[in-house]
């Protein structure tokens, strides 16, 4: 083979893991949507959220020191310990649960019955607030996060695929980051898990019976606002999880919750109820960026992958808005 | 005098003014309508009726546009009408009411029933802009026009309230009011009198004759009270499961068999 | 007591589609405006034209700019920093090209630029609505700003990738570059958002403002009684760009003076402007106005507390503004979702009728 299609086959792998990334953060974005009807814009924000705070529990970060010290002149910063990643994750697990029944007492409750757009304002300032708090709490430095997973170029598949290219030209393997397989993997686990708890669980069913028809399930005694908390806290751990893969890839920053606002492309190419929709639309963003920033990227100058899924979702709405898998809407009056 | 009028000028009273012709429906499988024909003659009340899930509804978004057949012709004013829009076909003088409210939430009554009006008003941008000259000229000689109909229809009290805030049957007035506001050559009632108490529906009755006698509108009405069908309307088309079952006088529907078995509820074949 | 409807009766139809139907609220704007052009220019320093004065009379053509299309016509933008940034360079553009050319013209001139930019990118609205419509106007945002970053024509080689703006001043005064003065660039905004604001006024009280209205509230009811959608949505798109347009130029010209585009015209403007008009209130010009000052002055207001009189660090008193403008979005989407304006008009319809409500 020749070492341009080996590239190629590079390319596609790497935008196949991107993409999984993309659909981790979808699928947080798919859960609440499908239960409450709200497009959460701040999922993204969510993921920053619990990588900060996973990071900052794990290193036993003082939270809101700043704060403290400016207004008290003290000179906190550590508590002097440093957890086991385990503990840490157990822990903001337990803070994402706490912010799912803030969430619901404090804001959906609230805004029940009200228009969809209003709701997604709604979650803007939301996204706002948290990224706001976060950094109060935690500080807006970028941090590291390490909960020990592999890093670095997988070098059995280097060794592997290095004699697939013609003899005598200039090829040194196949460059996958072993953190984006062990992605793909905990991406696959994510889903299977979900899928089975809402097929076999009780929840689960109340769960499905809510994002089919909220009235019909009130009226078996589905109770909507626990469904809705509910709801939020498997988000936020999907966000975690989602927080911890980009967060241990390029460390966690603000930039963090704008790669996560790619989710919203990958839903309009899968549309915004169908989990399979999600992951299969962030594997054509993931790949189709990648792509396009290999071949066409250096002839107009690079860093394509800022804009190209948005333009890419924004052709495909034009030309069938229903997404992928959606039904031809038919309108009424 | 706007495309509609001026379409419609040529076809006198009692002559055909809209054919349809072998109009079949359907949406993905679900056939809505199946090879429906009758045709409407200007000046004329013609109600279409039948039971729930006929495809009233559907025969009206066929006319107005809304809906595109699978298979036949809609002739208006002589013309075979091809591939035209929904708003294209508002501006050739047909308006029409909405079975379930569609009055635009936010605005006022005043400014629904302008909005009806703006098949009739064409200043360009600029005028608008700067509000002087002809855009201003515009807006005052169709607001006068507007206030016949706020006169005709008795609503002068609620010109500035949000129409949201109004109890239904004003709504359904209003509705009507924004429909008049185009002069149509031919309206479409959906339902007007639908949730309306005996009281309100003489009101809208009169206001329907009124405007068939005063401004020689022709109506076309889907309406579910059979009193007040055979009472105002010259003559009605019957739709069942999307076919077509009697056309003819009241006189003539009152007697006819298929009608009665629809209504009645005798099984189908 | 003397705010009152009764009395000041309205004779011909022409008085009641007046700019200001009421007495009280004519006289109100002739005062206020008084004010700013005679009285204003005379007492403001520096740091009042650059931290409150200028930021909100541009960022009020802003949201001017987005309320037409999102609070009027109902078309959720998420694009506004993409456009903003668009007039910037079109703005720094036709001032490199043409020195000569008088500078209010140029202003305009992005405007226009803008505006056709804006419809382009307003295209989807006519298969697509809701946060759908959202989502691809993200498309403008990241696409444009990273047009202006990548393609070196558009900041004329510069090496920094900076653009900055020349010196173009009118009646021998001085409005954009180093030598501007406060007063001056003051006035000329001034000047715009007057005329704009009135335009606006003008166009959303005749036929094309009831036209976006009817899209807004029911667009499949509006089309069949005659609303032309294309026209409709693509008009809004156009007048808003243009509106945003004029206020990015502003920005880069009259304000900054020298952009980054990244910086100054990110997704974060975008959502600042659109906050402006959901605290202010979706559907009224006054509102604009309410949102822009408000989001203008919380933060300087918070910024003076916490950091000049309590000595906290900066980012600190960045974090809480953060969580402050999120905070306040949702409490007014909660509490009041025709925003600061339909407060200021309860309190109005309350006064006209006092003491006799009923």
């Amino acid at each position: 083979m020749s070492p341009e299609i080996l590239y190629t086959a590079e390319v596609i792998l790497n935008g196949l893991m991107a993409g999984v990334m993309y659909a981790l953060v979808a699928l947080g974005f798919v859960l609440i949507f499908k239960a409450s009807g709200i497009f959460n814009y701040a999922q993204g924000v969510m993921a920053l959220f619990a990588a900060m705070t996973l990071v900052g529990i794990q290193n036993g970060q003082v939270p809101f020191s700043h704060l403290i010290n400016a207004v008290f002149g003290t000179q906190l910063h550590h508590f002097g310990w440093h957890l086991p990643a385990i503990v840490a994750i157990l822990l903001t697990v337990v803070v994402m649960i706490i912010f799912a029944i803030l969430v619901e007492r404090l804001v959906l409750k609230h805004l029940v019955n009200q228009e969809p757009i209003i709701l997604f304002m709604a979650t803007i300032g939301l996204a706002y607030f948290m990224e706001g708090f976060g950094d109060l709490m935690w500080g807006s430095e970028i941090k590291v996060l390490d909960v020990g997973l592999p890093k670095g170029a997988s070098l059995a598949l280097e060794e592997y695929t290095v004699g697939w290219a013609t003899e005598g030209s200039q090829y040194y393997g196949m460059y996958v980051d072993k953190l984006d397989m062990v992605a793909a993997l905990v991406a696959i686990a994510l889903v299977i898990t979900l899928s089975l708890f809402s097929q076999y669980t009780k929840t689960g069913r109340a769960l499905r019976a809510v994002a089919d028809d909220h009235q019909a399930a009130l009226s078996v005694g589905i109770s909507l606002r626990k469904i809705w908390v509910i709801t939020w806290c498997i988000a936020g751990v999907v966000a975690m999880v989602a927080g911890v893969m980009w967060g241990s890839k390029s460390g966690v920053q603000f930039s963090l919750s704008l790669i996560a606002l790619k989710a919203l492309p990958v839903l309009i190419l899968g549309g915004f109820t169908s989990i399979p929709g999600a992951i299969i639309g962030g594997l054509i963003i993931g790949v189709g960026e990648k792509l396009f920033e290999y071949s066409i990227g250096p002839m107009i100058g690079g860093a394509t992958e800022n804009w190209f899924a948005y333009v890419l979702a924004l052709f495909f709405l034009v030309f069938r808005p229903q997404g992928l898998f959606g039904d031809k809407i038919i309108e009424r009056v | 005098m706007n495309i509609g009028s001026k379409m419609a000028s040529n076809i006198q009273p009692g002559e055909e003014l809209l054919r349809i012709e072998n109009i079949s429906l359907s949406f993905g499988g679900v056939k809505a309508l199946t090879e429906v024909s009758f045709d409407i003659k200007r000046g004329e009340v013609r109600a279409i009726i039948g039971p729930n899930g006929a495809g009233k509804s559907s025969m009206l978004n066929v006319i107005n546009g809304f809906y595109h057949p699978q298979v036949g012709e809609v002739w208006y004013c002589g013309q075979k009408r091809k591939g035209l829009k929904p708003f294209q076909i508002a501006h050739q003088g047909i308006a029409r009411t909405f079975q379930n409210i569609a009055l635009f939430k936010g605005m006022s009554t005043l400014d629904n029933i302008m909005t009806g009006r703006s098949t009739h008003m064409r200043a360009n941008m600029l005028s608008q802009a700067i509000w002087r000259g002809a855009a201003e000229k515009e807006e005052i000689k169709n607001r006068r026009f507007v206030e016949e109909i706020i006169d005709f229809l008795e609503i002068q009290s609620i010109r500035k309230t949000p129409v949201g805030r109004l109890p239904y049957g004003l709504q359904k007035r209003v509705e009507l009011g924004r429909a008049l506001a185009a002069e149509p050559v031919l309206l479409l009632l959906d339902e007007p009198m639908a949730g309306m108490n005996v009281e309100e529906k003489e009101d809208m009755s009169r206001f329907i004759l009124d405007v068939q006698s005063e401004f020689g509108t022709t109506i076309a009405i889907i309406e579910h009270d059979m009193g007040v069908v055979m009472d105002i309307s010259d003559r009605l088309v019957v739709l069942d499961y999307g076919k077509k079952i009697g056309d003819g006088t009241p006189e003539e529907i009152r007697n006819n068999q298929a009608v009665i078995d629809a209504y009645l509820g005798v099984p189908h074949e | 007591m003397f705010y009152r409807q009764a009395g000041d009766f309205k004779t011909t139809y022409r008085d009641d589609i007046q700019t200001f139907p009421l007495k009280q609220d004519r006289w109100g704007y002739y005062i206020v405006l008084a004010i700013a052009f005679l009285v204003v220019p005379f007492f403001i320093n520096d740091y009042w034209t650059s931290a409150v004065m200028l930021p909100f009379l541009i960022y009020a053509i802003a949201a001017l700019g987005l309320n037409i299309l999102t609070g009027y016509c109902g078309q959720v933008s998420l694009g506004t920093g993409g456009f903003l940034a668009v007039g910037a360079y079109g703005c720094y553009k036709i001032m490199t090209s043409f020195p000569d050319l008088n500078i209010f013209v140029v202003v305009l001139l992005s405007g226009l630029i803008t505006a056709a930019v804006g419809m382009l990118f307003g295209i989807p609205s006519l298969r697509i609505k809701g946060f759908y419509l959202a989502v691809a106007t993200l498309a403008a945002q990241f696409f444009l700003v990273w047009l202006f970053n990548k393609v070196p024509w558009f900041y004329n080689n510069s090496a920094s990738g900076q653009i900055s703006s020349p010196e173009r001043s009118m009646f021998g005064y001085a409005i954009t570059g180093p030598n501007a003065d406060a007063p001056v660039r003051y006035l000329f905004c001034l000047t715009l958002l007057v005329m704009l604001a009135w335009v606006a006024r003008n166009l959303t009280r005749g036929r094309l403002g009831r036209s976006w209205m009817a899209i807004r509230d029911m667009d499949i009811a509006a089309e069949i009684i005659g609303v032309n959608p294309l026209r409709s949505k693509l008009s809004a798109f156009a007048v808003s760009s243009f509106f945003i347009g004029v206020a990015g130029a502003l920005f880069f010209s009259v304000y900054l003076g020298a952009v980054e585009v990244g910086e100054a015209f990110g997704i974060n403007q975008s959502f600042l402007v659109l906050f402006m008009i959901i605290i202010g209130g979706l559907g009224s010009i006054f509102g604009s106005f309410v949102g822009a000052a408000f989001l203008v002055l919380v933060p300087v207001l918070l910024k003076n507390i916490m950091v000049n009189w309590l000595g906290w660090p900066t980012d600190i008193a960045v974090h809480i503004e953060f969580m402050v403008i999120g905070g306040l979005i949702i409490v007014f989407l909660i509490a009041e979702p025709h925003g600061l304006a339909q407060l200021w008009r309860l309190a109005k319809d309350k006064f006209l009728l006092w003491p006799f409500p009923h």
